[in-house]
Order: C-alpha cells, then structure tokens, then sequence
C-alpha cells in the first residue's frame, strides 16, 4: 500500500474532466484498436488490394484498374452478380412473409405458443454446416427422402441440387428454414410493441381481423419491417448463411448456379489465389454494405435506437 | 391482448373454439414440419447403413455404431475440443471489451466519443464475407495463421456487442456511480463493482449469442486453419463429407454430435435467447 498516496497525488494534479477523459479512452482502447485492425483495416484494405495485381508467391504489382476492367469483361463475375441478385430477390420477400405470419400465428402468450415458437426457432440454433448436410442429404440426386415423396403427390422426381434451375431455389428454401425463426422474434417484439387497446378499440368499432391487420398491424410494424427489409437484404448479399449453405451443399454449381459473388470472390482468392481480383470484387460489396449502413444510421436517428 | 370472448359479438361459442382448434392444428403442422429435419437427422444417427434410405422416421434397427464410429475412427473429440476453447476464449474476452467500450461511450464524457461511436456504428453491417480476403493478408502478417490466437482475436471484435451494452448502460440509472464518484472510486473501481455486476442479465444473454456464433462458425476456421489438429468442429465435419461422399450414416451422426450442444443450450436458457433476439430489433 506504500505507492497509494502517490497514485492520489497524481490524480490531483489533473482535474476531474482530464480524468473523465483518459479512463474513457482507456476503456474504449481495446475494442477500438481491434475493430481498427481487424474490420476498419480489411475494409480500407480491400480498396487498396484491388489496385494491384498479387502473384502466388505473395508479390504485389500495381495494376490501376485493371482488376475492376477485368471484372467487367469477366462473364462470371455477372453471373455471379446476376445470381446474388437472385437470391436476394427470393430470400427478402420469403423472410419477410413467413417470419411475420409466424409471429402472427403464435403472438397470443401462452404454454401452447411458446413450445411451437420454439420448434419454429430450433433451426436457428443449429450450426449452418450441419444444415446444409442435413437438407443435402434429404434431396439428394433421387433418393433422398424429400425426393422420393414428391413423386407420391404426382410430381416429377427431381435432383434439386444437380439441376441448375433448381439448386438456388433449394438454397433459398434452406436459407429461409434457418433464418425465419430469428425474423418471427425481431417481429413478435414489434407486435409487442403495438398498444392492445388499439385493437380493442377497433373491435368495438366492428373493424374484422384483415381490417385489423391492414390498417393497425402493419402501418404501426413500419420500424420492424424496415429493420427486418434491410437486415434481411444485407444478409441476402453478404450474410455468411449463404456461403456456408453454398459451400457444403454445391461449391458454386451445378453450371455455376449457385455461385453468388461472396462464393465467387472466396474461390478466387482462395482456390486460385487472385487475391487482387478478389478484393476488387469485394470492395464493391462493401460500397453497397456502407449505403445500406448509411440508411440504417438516417432511419435509426444516428443510432438513438431507443429514440430518445 | 383481447380475450377471444370479445369476439362473440360475431361468432357463437362454439365456432371460436373451432376457430381456435384450427388455428392450433395448423400452427402444429408447420412447426413440426419446420422441425422434420432435425428428427430426420437423429433419425438416420441411429439408423445401420442397410437401412439409411428407408423412410420410417423410427429406426428398425436402432445402434450406436454410427456415434462410436464417428467418435473413434476420426478426432472429433478434438475438433470439439478446439471449438469449445476458442468459443469460450472469445465470449470472455469479448464481454469484457465491450462492456468497458460500452460504459465509456454511454457515460463518460471525452473528447471525440461521438466520431468514435460513429465511426464503431459504420462497420455495423459489414460481414466476414466481404472482408475475408484483407483479413486473412493482415492475420498472415501477424502470424496468427493455423494458431489458437487467430481463431480467436479477429472474432472478439464487433459492433453488435458494444451496441447493445451501450443501449443498456444508456437505460440504467446513474445514481449509484455518482454516489461512488463523490466518495473519490475510481472509474475503473466504478466499471468493477457497480457497472459489471448491474449488467449481468444482459452479459449472460450476450454470452450465450456469441457461445453459439463462435461454436457454429465455419467461414474463418475454415480460411485459416489448414492443420486439422486445429480445426474447429464445423470445419471438421465440412471435411468429414468430403471424406465420407456417401456415408450419409456417419455424417447424421457427426451432425446430431455438433448440433446437440447448442440445442441443449438453446433448451436450457430458451427464455434469455428469445428475449435478447427479440430486443434487438429495434430498442
């Protein structure tokens, strides 16, 4: 204890604001420094990468805009853009749908409700990996289960991984069993949010269950749908759902289907090691991510999410 | 909520209870349908490999032999090992940097807090995907490739936590560490004794999210550990399928092991993992 009194003669030589100064940046320095280093650096890095052209043995050449010329001219960086596009035409609207019908469903609190809220949300608790081989393994080529039943209902057996115009359509079914359960839970705390005596109101005054929904529900969900449209967008484009789901059940294929561009810029940098052209590809990703961010910050008033 | 005997207005007794009979029956189908792969998936663990194609959800002739198989003939324990390291390592470490970052940016008054809570909010929404490339040039760098550091440093970092905590410390009342400040605690004594024990419900909640993010994750093990002695569980069953093609047996086995941990978890604080999702929306 003999250095105590030192520390406190320190501390009176700097004023109480100084003090109140370094212990908050002292506080914030370890999460600052790592966010710096392994999220601000990669996403600067990733413009910096794509001026240059990087060899397999780690030299970097400086190539201009030769890697976002060549992007241009590559025909499978736009199919890869067409497929991403795809995909999150499919999977936005999905999400959307079946996360807010099943909150709907099971909104009223309840022992019943609860035990299937679960059962909706387990697959959200399951690792993406284990997903993948376990739908891969219920349609594969013609003898997987979910193969073999459709024929009992008059349907043509099909190998919806083998086939191009079906495999991303089985990636999306995919995404949106794994993904629907957190979507329900982001909309039943908006429901929560929704006042009862607005609807009690609307009752007394004869209004039915759809006049309900149309002109309480949803207008008042507005925030949620918002939050839920852009989260699910950005999941769409850049979610690693995708990529994981993708990488187990395809590689990309069949016929470069399922190659959306964060599978496509992964193989080129890391199959091929075109490191270069990768980060290229990427940082017009992080571009899109940034506008999405920037909408999120103006809708949320610069982050006040309680808005205060 | 309105009772459903506000309803009667429209409808007898007796229909709403129909109504509601429906409305139950119909939930049941689609949760169980929702559930369908995973019993299929315990389903075929269990099943010998004669019977993996047949399509009784009960095994006929239910064995263990897929789990010793799995647990004997590949190092699973190990891979489960690693994971189990690496998670625990990050949600420590990561709730403990948050929370501090938490505090200062919701309390303390300095300087450039709100260009450095702007600048945190900016990576938000960028994902592992689309930063993988430079991540993985900066972590060679270090040297942190096919090592335990690099599987757990770059994933300590994310806005998401000290977002959250941010919002929760705005929501408490300040009392208490005006009180201590006045008594001349140090702001460090302040985050120790006051702030950390107030915030346990939500650092209990973030633990078990960043548990599960870390124990699922797939995309970076599998960048950067190319020694299968430090593989984590997702990568090791990834390459288990491209060893096993068409074991399907084995895999349902390997998967049932993977995926029972983070079910039990999700059984035993269901209620926590609900509430912390659901108030993440928009709060």
């Amino acid at each position: 204890m003999n250095d105590r009194p030192l520390v406190i003669n320190r501390r009176r030589g700097l004023s109480a604001k100084h003090r109140e100064w370094i212990a908050g940046y002292l506080f914030v320095l370890p999460d600052a420094l790592g966010l710096l280093i392994f999220l601000g650096l990669p996403m600067v890095l990733s413009f910096v990468i794509g001026f240059f052209e990087v060899d397999g043995f780690g030299a970097y050449t400086f190539a201009g805009f030769g890697n976002y010329a060549r992007m241009i001219r590559d025909p499978f960086f736009w199919s890869a853009a067409k497929a991403t596009a795809l995909y999150a035409l499919m999977l936005v609207p999905s999400l959307y749908v079946c996360g807010l019908g099943l909150a709907l469903l099971i909104q009223k609190p309840g022992r019943f409700n609860a035990v299937i809220r679960a059962m909706f949300f387990a697959p959200h608790m399951v690792s993406l990996v284990v997903v993948a081989l376990v739908w891969q393994f219920m349609v594969v080529d013609k003898i997987g289960v979910i193969s073999r039943l459709l024929p009992k209902f008059g349907l043509p057996a099909i190998s919806f991984l083998g086939d191009p115009s079906f495999a991303l359509v089985a990636v999306v079914v995919v995404s949106v069993w794994f993904l629907m359960g957190f979507y329900m839970l982001i909309f039943l705390g908006g429901l929560q949010d929704i006042p009862a005596e607005f609807y009690e109101a609307a009752e007394i005054d004869g209004a039915g269950s759809i006049a309900r929904f149309w002109y309480i529900t949803l207008p008042l969900l507005k925030p949620t749908s918002f939050f839920v449209l852009l989260v699910s967008m950005v999941a769409a484009v850049a979610g690693a759902q995708a990529f994981d789901i993708i990488y187990v059940m395809t590689r990309g294929g069949p016929a470069n289907s399922t190659s959306v561009l964060i599978v496509y810029i992964y193989q080129q940098a890391f199959s091929l090691g075109a490191f270069g052209y990768a980060a290229a590809m990427a940082s017009t990703l992080i571009l899109l991510l940034m506008l999405f961010t920037l909408l999120l910050f103006l809708f949320t008033r610069g982050g006040r999410f309680d808005h205060e | 909520m309105s009772s459903p005997h506000q309803g009667s207005a429209y409808f007898a007794r007796s229909q709403i209870t129909l109504v509601r009979i429906i409305w139950m029956a119909v939930a049941a189908v689609l949760a169980l349908m929702t559930i369908f792969p995973l019993l299929w998936m315990v389903s075929i663990a269990f099943k010998p490999a004669a019977e993996t194609f047949s399509s009784n959800l009960i095994p006929g002739a239910p064995t263990f032999d897929n789990f010793i198989y799995v647990l004997t003939g590949v190092p699973f324990l190990r891979f489960m090992f690693n994971s189990l390291f690496v998670s625990v390592a990050v949600t420590i470490i990561a709730l403990f940097f948050h929370s501090m970052a938490g505090y200062a940016l919701a309390r303390l008054r300095f300087p450039g807090r709100e260009l450095i809570f702007l600048t945190i909010f900016s990576t938000f929404l960028v994902s592992l995907p689309v930063i993988i490339v430079p991540l993985f040039i900066i972590v060679k760098w270090l040297g942190m490739l096919n090592s335990y550091a690099g599987l757990i440093i770059p994933a300590i970092f994310n806005a998401f936590g000290i977002f959250l905590l941010r919002q929760y410390y705005l929501s408490i009342p300040r009392e208490m560490e005006e009180a201590a400040l006045m008594d001349g605690a140090s702001y460090w004594r302040i985050y120790w004794n006051i702030i950390l024990p107030l915030s346990r419900p939500i650092l209990s909640a973030l633990a078990i999210l960043f548990f599960l993010a870390n124990w699922n994750s797939f995309l970076w093990p599998l960048t950067i550990t190319s020694d299968s002695k430090l593989w984590m569980v997702q990568v090791g069953i990834a390459n288990f399928k491209s060893q096993y093609a068409a074991a399907w047996n084995y895999m349902m086995a390997a998967s049932t092991i993977v995926a029972i941990p983070t079910l039990a978890l999700f059984v035993i604080f269901q209620r926590q993992i609900i509430n912390s999702i659901k108030t993440s929306g928009l709060k």
